[in-house]
């Protein structure tokens, strides 16, 4: 399917994402609280059939952070990338270890980094950093270390 | 600062212990585990009922420490993540910061990155094999495979200047020019490995020790693999179609002529047949290439501070051990906003768990070689 | 101030790493006389010479030092030539631990805990760059043990990222020469002028 197929279909499961396409893929917005229902049908839906997540990451924003989901299927080869917005203070967004399997160990990196809380997430804690950094998410750009790190 | 490390004594999660279940920790320190992996295994009898990794033990931090570095700089940290194909590594971060500046690469900065990227490989896969012989219990393989490295990380110090991490890559090109013999020993090399293949052959695949270890060991099914995001000969030998030099070809793949490796039993056999097969496939190229490097320069120009727009980009290349991925989100600076490396080793390792439950101890080891983990590309 | 009157023995025309030190003599001097030869020697001597010439190192690579710690334990660059052939997987039964690669704040107790259960005499080599000071890793990483010294004492230091084979070889014969010369730690250490700068 090519992006505009596959615009048509996304804006017939859940009108309210905007999409933009200013990357090389197709990339679409939405709340933190669709992401959930989204996923599901984004995995199930035959002439979709997202099967491949192969990157799960977080990006900080000073007043936000950004949830940026990268997916595509083996069976179509399209690519579609998802984002999503989510309060400094109180991140939280629904997991997807259900749907890719892959996700449990992304999700807890991201957690262990940024500080966002992964709803119904099998096995939540630290993967990478030793005990003790829980609370300190050393990849926001609010991290202090006066020791090790030279604020340029 | 630095504590007593604690040993675990039960196992975390939500699954269930029973009263004759027994808790071992391997590593972090241990000659099977590739480099630093802590694994917190639940073993009833010799059976395993679950693996639990534990990472972060050569955690360097290089995603953070990459914000603070120059789009010239961080090409080189990724050589030391996945160290045995640091090459195909400054590939892909070259190739991003390519694409975002939109700049040409000339053919022979093309092929020579190709030439390096299949050589890098032929080393990685002929350790891997040295390795993973050794783990599985015959000592002899390791010193052949090391004889074979040996040949390659000459070629690569009389050009790039480095056996182990090369910094031969630079956003518009290769660093240096070939050096005039090149050529020639690259066609001894090519010479001289033909005829060891066949006999790693003869010595270690065709061997009932090995086959009875190996065959039926450590299964993955076609669908798990695509769920986990297990990608690279791992994934092929469970009948997944995904080497990145076929689906999106980058640099000259699309002009040459290989095959992509694919079996379908999913045993650690398979994936050992996948490594092997990838093997002549890789001199097959090597071959297609040695003769027909084009002529010209070997850098494109660019400013000497390279700034990026602003935007993000991601691109992926094939290693040997899998996909991996650079992400980069740019702010309009000289250093990058966000970079975030997408490493095969992260999704390959969260697998471990459901290929090794049910197998017995004495199969971890086995597992654990064909899967190919280097640590430092899983923790980053 | 260095007095010259309190040096003894002469000072080398040639410096020590262009000598040709050729094998290792055994300590000690052979008197024939009727009946057998009698052997006179410093006992300490011949237990140095004994001790420098089978160190048996520990298995402990983290990061890509190991990979070049590998290359010369094979067949091209061999260290079995130099006794250093049985590498030892368990710090109980090894003397020295060759430290190759990055040791980051979730390894340290565990590289402290490996040197505590290593039996005396044992020694250290600090190998790469990134064990001997932290290595590129320096700056802006906030996980990083800048050198492996702020743990463990280190004898050697060889410096490359990664270091060559022949570097690792030269540190260990470095290390062998120390062992002989028969000098505690902390009398290497610091060259005392009353003891001739041995």
């Amino acid at each position: 399917m090519n992006n505009e197929q596959i615009k048509i279909a996304i804006a017939d499961l859940l009108p309210s994402a905007i999409i933009e396409e200013s990357s090389e893929w197709l990339t679409i917005h939405i709340e933190s609280v669709d992401w959930l229902p989204l996923a599901e049908k984004l995995r199930n839906t035959a002439e979709l059939y997202f099967d491949y997540l192969f990157c799960l990451t977080c990006v900080d924003w000073k007043s936000h952070l950004t949830m940026v989901y990268h997916l595509t299927s083996t069976f179509h080869r399209h690519t579609l990338v998802v984002k999503s917005k989510l309060d400094r203070d109180d991140a939280r967004i629904e997991t997807v270890t259900m749907i890719w399997r892959t996700a449990e160990f992304h999700e807890r990196e991201v957690y262990e980094l940024f500080g966002v809380n992964f709803l119904h997430h099998p096995d939540l804690r630290l993967l990478i950093l030793p005990d003790g950094w829980e609370g300190k998410y050393p990849l926001r750009k609010d991290f202090e270390d006066p020791v090790n790190i030279i604020k340029l | 600062m630095y504590r007593e490390t604690e040993i675990i004594k039960e196992p975390s999660g939500n699954d269930p212990v029973d009263s004759g279940d027994m808790i071992i920790n391997i590593g972090p320190q241990h000659p099977a585990t590739h480099g630093v992996l802590h694994l917190v295994i639940t073993l009833n009898g010799e059976t395993i009922k679950k693996v639990e990794p534990h990472l972060g033990y050569i955690h360097r931090s290089i995603e953070k420490m990459c914000e603070s570095l120059s789009y010239r700089q961080f090409i080189y940290i990724t050589s030391r993540m996945d160290y045995l194909s640091s090459h195909i590594n400054n590939h892909g971060c070259a190739l991003c910061v390519e694409k975002a500046l939109q700049l040409e690469v000339p053919p022979r900065a093309q092929v020579v990155r190709v030439l390096m990227d299949e050589l890098t490989r032929i080393a990685s896969h002929t350790l891997w094999w040295g390795a993973m012989a050794m783990d599985v219990g015959a000592l002899t393989p390791f010193f052949l495979a090391f004889r074979e490295r040996e040949m390659i990380n000459d070629i690569m110090e009389e050009t790039c200047g480095a056996r182990l991490t090369m910094n031969y890559t630079v956003p518009g090109g290769v660093m240096v020019d070939l050096h005039p013999e090149f050529q020639r020993k690259v066609k001894d090399f090519i010479a001289h490995f033909k005829s060891k293949i066949d006999e790693y052959d003869e010595l270690v695949t065709d061997n009932v020790i090995f086959k009875n270890r190996t065959v039926n060991v450590g299964l993955i099914s076609k669908e798990d693999a695509i769920s986990y995001g297990v990608t690279g000969p791992s994934a092929r030998a469970s009948g997944v179609s995904c080497d990145i030099r076929k689906l999106y070809p980058y640099a000259v793949y699309d002009k040459l002529q290989f095959e992509e490796i694919i079996e379908t039993a999913g045993d650690s056999f398979a994936r050992y047949v996948v490594r092997m097969k990838e093997m002549r496939q890789s001199l097959s190229i090597v071959e297609q290439l040695i003769d027909n490097i084009p002529e010209g320069d070997f850098q494109a120009k660019t400013k000497a501070v390279l700034k990026l727009p602003k935007g993000e980009f991601y691109t992926r290349v094939e290693t040997a051990r899998g996909e991996f991925g650079v992400y980069i989100v740019s702010e309009g600076g000289t250093t990058p906003y966000r970079i975030k490396f997408r490493s095969p080793g992260f999704s390959n390792l969260s697998a471990l768990d459901h290929i090794a439950r049910g197998s017995k101890i004495g199969d971890l080891v086995a597992i654990m070689g064909t899967l190919d983990f280097v640590i430092p590309d899983i923790d980053r | 101030m260095v007095d010259s009157s309190k040096i003894s023995g002469e000072i080398p025309k040639i410096p020590p790493w262009k000598q040709d030190h050729g094998t290792a003599e055994f300590p000690g001097e052979v008197y024939n006389t009727p009946g057998g030869g009698i052997l006179l020697s410093k006992l300490d001597n011949v237990i140095n010479w004994a001790r420098s010439n089978s160190l048996w190192p520990l298995v402990f690579g983290t990061s890509c030092c190991a990979i070049e710690m590998m290359s010369t334990a094979s067949a091209k660059y061999d260290w079995s030539r130099f006794g250093f052939e049985v590498a030892r997987a368990t710090p109980r039964q090894a003397d020295v631990i060759i430290i190759a690669g990055t040791i980051v704040n979730k390894m340290a107790p565990v590289l402290k805990r490996l040197y505590d259960q290593m039996g005396d005499p044992k020694y250290v080599i600090a190998m790469g760059a990134c064990a001997t000071s932290g290595g590129p890793f320096f700056y802006n990483t906030y996980s990083v043990v800048k050198g492996a010294d702020h743990i463990i004492p280190v004898d050697v230091y060889i410096a490359g990222c990664p270091p060559r084979p022949e570097a690792l070889l030269h540190a260990m014969i470095t290390l062998q020469e120390k062992i002989r010369k028969g000098l505690t730690r902390e009398q290497i250490r610091m060259p005392k002028p009353e003891q001739g700068f041995k």
